[in-house]
């Protein structure tokens, strides 16, 4: 078991060294860094100081070296386009992108289980049926589709809410939330929404398989046969051993929650991380570039860690097995 | 006497055609999908206007609705867009990129990922667990996100000069390069199950050397499957271009795809003209959903534990 975790962890530093080092040569293929500090006229003693004070003639082992030392304090430099430490730039719009991600992950997880638990006991009705089908058509449309249809639906044609941006935002020390007004509430909502669907589709249709998995099982009849309400059931016996599965896909889909949401910041204007990412692109703005490359590949590394050694402690199969 | 079946034949009375043709849901797939290739690629013949020659583009036809709606002009089916251009022509042009973009990209991940799991599934041993590994970790990024970093790398590499001329080739590459490992997992699995067998036995008791029984014995029995991942693959593909190209990653406005088309529709959507973005996004929609409607059925077909 201990070696199970040491090899795994073994594996995450190999990735975040490799994905470091793609970081790191961004900033040495993609563009000239002297030129994107100094303007047009800079005389060619600036751009020589300037090379000399960003260290662009030391040994690229070396110039690698302080990269990494400086990526470990989680420092990527000045961004090119705004001026300002990436580190700080990242900071500040964190909490747009993780408050976008919770209340997707909780619609996605009471809706989804909610009709999933439904679908999988009444799977004979029509309104099964046309959850089902429903949810099918979600998972086939694209993202931005979703995004868009929505904001035709509820911002252009009834105006209910608005269309783009992040208003009503209140300052908790440097943590900025939409939670506390009527007005962040109403921008975050279709934006949630857009987010959730693909996951709240995954989550309906595991649930409602797992409980049909369930229902079949002997335990189950035994319940029945010793004479327990159908609440009691359907909520203390078969649904909870669904949730095993679902708290892995759901460990696992927090990443892809946060991969979405570049495409969901984007149609919104949401300023959060992924927005962000996709500007700095337009600008070849590579500090920021290479910081969210290092910041998406260790929140990946870190839910896979996480979630292969919950599922160790779940299953005892894994830790015998390896 | 008992002649052997002709290719037709064998063609004709095979289990695929008979379940192909018990299946109304695969058949109106199919259809749709070879409709939307066939107009696609028939675009310079078909579409009424060609929505790159600035000789038929006039800007007082700009912002026409559909020929049904009020103030809609006949020769404009669909309506114009920002530019005047017609929006049935660059709907046939642009559905015409997307499927290119999208059928290459699948190629180039089939090829790396084909090759890579053979080799893997062959060869065995580091080969195997280097190539696996990498499978692995990729595969715990979603496919969308790494082909928006890849495409974002790969567009920030680029002058600036070069990146519309060139933004196509990226997305394909950023596309083939995150959909390998899907294709390298089941060609791997594949090889497995060959490379047991007598005839690859066989044919390294001759002496053939492995490069040529990996190309000439086991590659072709390992097509089956592929094609399944193939045809879901490139719904994906198509879905992927599309995003990018939303997000204003992909391909530039002068000859624009779907995405691009949903893109520059969607700023005007608040002024009201809905049919610049609703046409493209329909289109969009029916390809894909046509696409992975068959690659659903070839995974039942084709799939022998459920036969």
């Amino acid at each position: 078991m201990f070696t199970f975790i040491l090899k795994r962890l073994g594996q995450s530093v190999l990735v975040m060294a490799v994905v470091s080092a793609i970081s790191f040569s961004l900033f040495n293929f993609v563009g000239d860094p002297v030129n994107n500090m100094v303007g047009q006229d800079a005389t060619r003693e600036q751009r020589l100081e300037i090379r000399e004070a960003l260290g662009l003639d030391d040994p690229i082992t070396t110039q690698y070296a302080r990269f990494m030392g400086n990526a470990l304090q989680g420092e990527f430099g000045l961004s090119y386009r705004i001026k300002q430490p990436v580190d700080e730039l990242i900071l500040a719009r964190l909490p747009a992108t993780l408050e976008l991600v919770f209340v997707s992950a909780l619609i996605a997880l009471v809706i989804g289980i909610g009709l999933g638990v439904y679908t999988g006991i009444r799977r004979k009705s029509w309104v099964s049926r046309t959850i089902l089908s429903t949810s099918l058509i979600g998972v086939s449309l694209p993202t931005f589709i979703i995004g868009i249809s929505l904001i035709y639906i509820f911002a252009v044609w009834l105006r209910w809410l608005p269309s783009s941006g992040r208003s009503g935002t209140v300052e908790l020390g440097w943590w900025k939330t939409s939670f506390l007004t009527i007005d962040g509430w109403r921008s975050i909502i279709l934006p949630a929404i857009t987010l959730s669907l693909f996951q709240l589709t995954l989550i309906l249709r595991l649930v409602r398989a797992e409980m049909l998995e369930v229902m079949r099982t002997d335990f189950i009849k035994f319940a029945r046969a010793r004479g327990l309400s159908e609440r009691a059931i359907n909520f203390t016996h078969a649904l909870r051993n669904t949730l095993v599965p679902v708290i892995t896909i759901i460990g696992l889909n927090i990443g892809g929650l946060i991969a979405f949401s570049v495409i969901t910041e984007t149609v919104f204007q949401w300023p959060g991380t992924g927005l962000m990412f996709i500007q700095a692109v337009d600008f070849v703005d590579v500090p920021i570039m290479a910081a969210y490359l290092v910041f998406v590949a260790l929140l990946f590394v870190a839910i896979n860690l996480v979630v292969d050694i919950l599922y160790m402690f779940v299953d005892p199969r894994i830790r015998l097995g390896d | 006497m008992n002649e052997a079946p002709t290719r037709w034949q064998r063609i004709r009375e095979s289990d695929i055609t008979h379940s192909f043709l018990s299946s109304p849901g695969a058949m109106i797939a199919a259809a749709i999908t070879v409709a939307c290739i066939l107009t696609a690629f028939l675009a310079p013949l078909i579409a009424p206007f060609d929505p790159f020659d600035p000789a038929q583009i006039s800007l007082w036809d700009g912002k026409l609705p559909p020929a049904w709606a009020e103030g809609g002009q006949p020769q404009y089916l669909l309506g114009t867009d920002n530019q005047g251009r017609d929006m049935l022509s660059t709907i046939l042009y642009g559905g015409r990129l997307s499927i290119i973009v999208g059928l290459a990209a699948v190629a180039l991940g089939m090829v790396l990922g084909v090759m890579l799991g053979v080799i893997s599934g062959y060869v065995g041993g580091t080969a195997d667990a280097v190539i696996m590994r990498i499978a692995d970790v990729q595969l715990t990024i979603p496919g969308i996100l790494l082909a928006i970093l890849i495409n974002g790398i790969g567009r920030a590499a680029l002058p600036l000069d070069m990146r519309e001329e060139f933004a196509i080739y990226v997305v394909i590459i950023a596309i083939g390069l995150t959909d390998w490992p899907q294709f390298a997992r089941v060609a791997r699995g594949a090889t497995l199950v060959e490379a047991n067998k007598e005839y690859v036995q066989a044919a390294r008791v001759i002496g053939l050397p492995s490069w040529l029984i990996m190309v000439r014995h086991v590659l072709p029995n390992t097509l089956r499957p592929v094609l399944v991942i193939a045809t879901i693959g490139l719904a994906l593909a198509i879905i992927s271009e599309a995003t990018l190209s939303f997000l204003g990653q992909g391909i530039p406005p002068t000859t624009p795809s779907l995405g691009t088309l949903i893109r520059v529709g969607n700023e005007y959507l608040f002024s009201g003209l809905w049919w610049i973005t609703f046409f493209p996004a329909i289109a969009l929609v029916v390809l894909v959903f046509a696409v992975n409607l068959l690659g659903d059925w070839m995974r039942d077909a084709l799939n022998p534990k459920l036969r």
